[in-house]
């Protein structure tokens, strides 16, 4: 197949592109839900992103906090956004990071003014941004403004035999175009984890890998009370015949194909050593990998799963495909892609990369993918330790 | 290229992987193995779903599973050679 050198996406004031041209109501914390969820509902053409955090974190989770809130407002799917917190400082905060990608961003914070005021100013200055951003056009943008990240769930032996294989097949058709790829699941690569860090592409990304690693290990062994294997692998991936964590995370490492990793980014962490595939340290939570990856710039998102999980995004789209003939069958609605065809040899993975590959397309030129028109917009802030 | 019953990943796995919606007892399995396109023959003891692995060769407790060329955990229990492996005879190595 001949793969289509650009992409239909909506270009944005600092050079990226988007998949998406969403105007975003962002709560700074957990009590500005409500405000937030107001002025959306108030203002067709925007969405609210609520969340449950954002009060009394300090040290690495603050920091964490903030960069996952900046980085959905910077990230090239949103036209626009509208900030609402209680105080005035985070909320500026993260407004005058946002501002730097030179879109539209306007903070407003609720102390002294009350939810009913705040709504009514926020809701103004929301429309504004509603009609501005829906006068954007599509525009053609070469491959390389596409950021793919990738994270599977509800795995079984049919994700590490045929879907993820088939993203590895796509990356590694389409890193030669430039694109941004990203892997994250720090828990789930148990077992592979000196395999994993070996296609480091420097000694320097090993080392960061291993460092990573190593530290998602150490606070396991702290914690656990019990040995994981009620939660790795999940009563989901043993019914569909997954054993032990190892099994898991081979099968779970075929998604960057033979590709190398340049380096490793925190959670949510925007990559800045150009095209290339990155390792984030992430949780293997759906939602929540999905959540910092779309915080550190990706536009676009791959989701085999075995048993059917599904997850979506409120900004990056998440493109589901299987492999599992018995999900595709009776999970239809939430299936992209079916590549089950693999398991009875009637496609080959080159076969299945190419299918894969035209699913993505359509979804970037802007076909809403199966968890959009279901609704699904899990949006959920990773907290490393609890609050003071 | 007929349709397999079981898919092996590497020629150095002791386990292939069922892709039929289920195995019958006594069941003669085509298995294909991905890595050289091989096809080897094992008759399957148990009735096993779509997605669990079938043992290719007598296993004893303390032996290692290898599935994509890989250690991907313990043998807990003696398997035989077509006997379903799973959670009941295999354990990781990790925690």
């Amino acid at each position: 197949m001949e793969i289509p050198k650009s992409f239909l996406g909506y270009k944005r004031e600092n050079g990226r592109a988007g998949t998406r041209n969403h105007v975003i109501i962002l709560p700074v914390d957990d009590i500005s839900n409500a405000c937030a969820e107001a002025v959306a509902n108030n203002i067709k053409g925007t969405i609210a992103l609520p969340h449950s955090y954002g009060r009394l974190q300090f040290g690495a989770d603050l920091e964490l906090h903030f960069r996952t809130m900046i980085g959905t407002g910077k990230n090239p799917n949103v036209a626009a956004v509208i900030v609402i917190g209680i105080e005035p400082k985070w909320t500026k905060r993260i407004v005058d990071a946002i501002a730097k990608t030179g879109k539209p961003v306007e903070g407003f914070h609720i102390e002294r003014t009350g939810d009913i005021g705040t709504i009514m100013k926020a809701s103004k200055k929301a429309q504004e941004f509603s009609q501005w951003a829906s006068e954007k056009q599509r525009e053609e943008c070469p491959l390389s403004d596409l950021w793919i990240s990738v994270k599977c769930g509800e795995s079984d032996t049919t994700s590490g035999l045929a879907s993820n294989p088939t993203v590895g097949n796509l990356m590694e058709k389409l890193e030669p175009f430039g694109v941004h790829l990203c892997f994250g699941e720090t828990s789930e690569l148990t077992g592979a984890e000196k395999v994993c860090a070996a296609r480091g592409a420097t000694a320097e990304a090993k080392e960061k890998f291993m460092k990573t690693w190593n530290a998602y290990n150490d606070f396991i062994l702290k914690e656990a009370t019990d040995d994981l294997s009620e939660s790795q692998p999940t009563a989901g991936n043993i019914a569909g015949g997954l054993t032990t964590i190892e099994e898991k995370a081979f099968g779970n490492f075929q998604k960057i194909g033979n590709l190398k990793f340049i380096d490793v980014l925190e959670p949510a962490e925007e990559p800045t050593k150009g095209k290339g595939l990155y390792f984030m340290d992430t949780s293997s939570a759906a939602a929540e990998c999905v959540t910092l990856q779309a915080a550190g710039g990706f536009n676009i998102h791959l989701f085999p799963t075995g048993q059917g999980n599904i997850i979506g995004n409120p900004i990056e789209p998440v493109v589901k495909l299987t492999a599992n003939p018995l999900t595709a069958k009776l999970m239809r609605e939430h299936v992209d892609c079916d590549v089950s065809k693999i398991l009875s040899r009637e496609m080959n993975l080159s076969q299945a990369g190419d299918e894969l590959i035209k699913t993505m397309l359509r979804v970037a030129n802007g076909r809403l993918t199966c968890a959009e028109a279901l609704g699904h917009r899990e949006f959920v802030m990773t907290k490393l330790y609890r609050s003071a | 290229m007929s349709q397999p019953d079981l898919i092996i990943h590497d020629e150095k796995d002791n386990v292939g992987v069922v892709v039929i919606e289920t195995t019958k007892k006594g069941q003669e399995c085509n298995a294909w193995i991905m890595e050289n396109d091989k096809t080897v023959n094992v008759s399957s003891i148990n009735e096993v779903p779509l997605g669990h692995k079938i043992a290719l060769q007598d296993l004893k407790e303390g032996d290692t599973i290898l599935k994509y060329g890989h250690d991907i955990g313990k043998v807990v229990k003696s398997i035989k050679k077509g006997e379903h492996v799973h959670v009941h005879n295999v354990k990781t190595k990790k925690w």
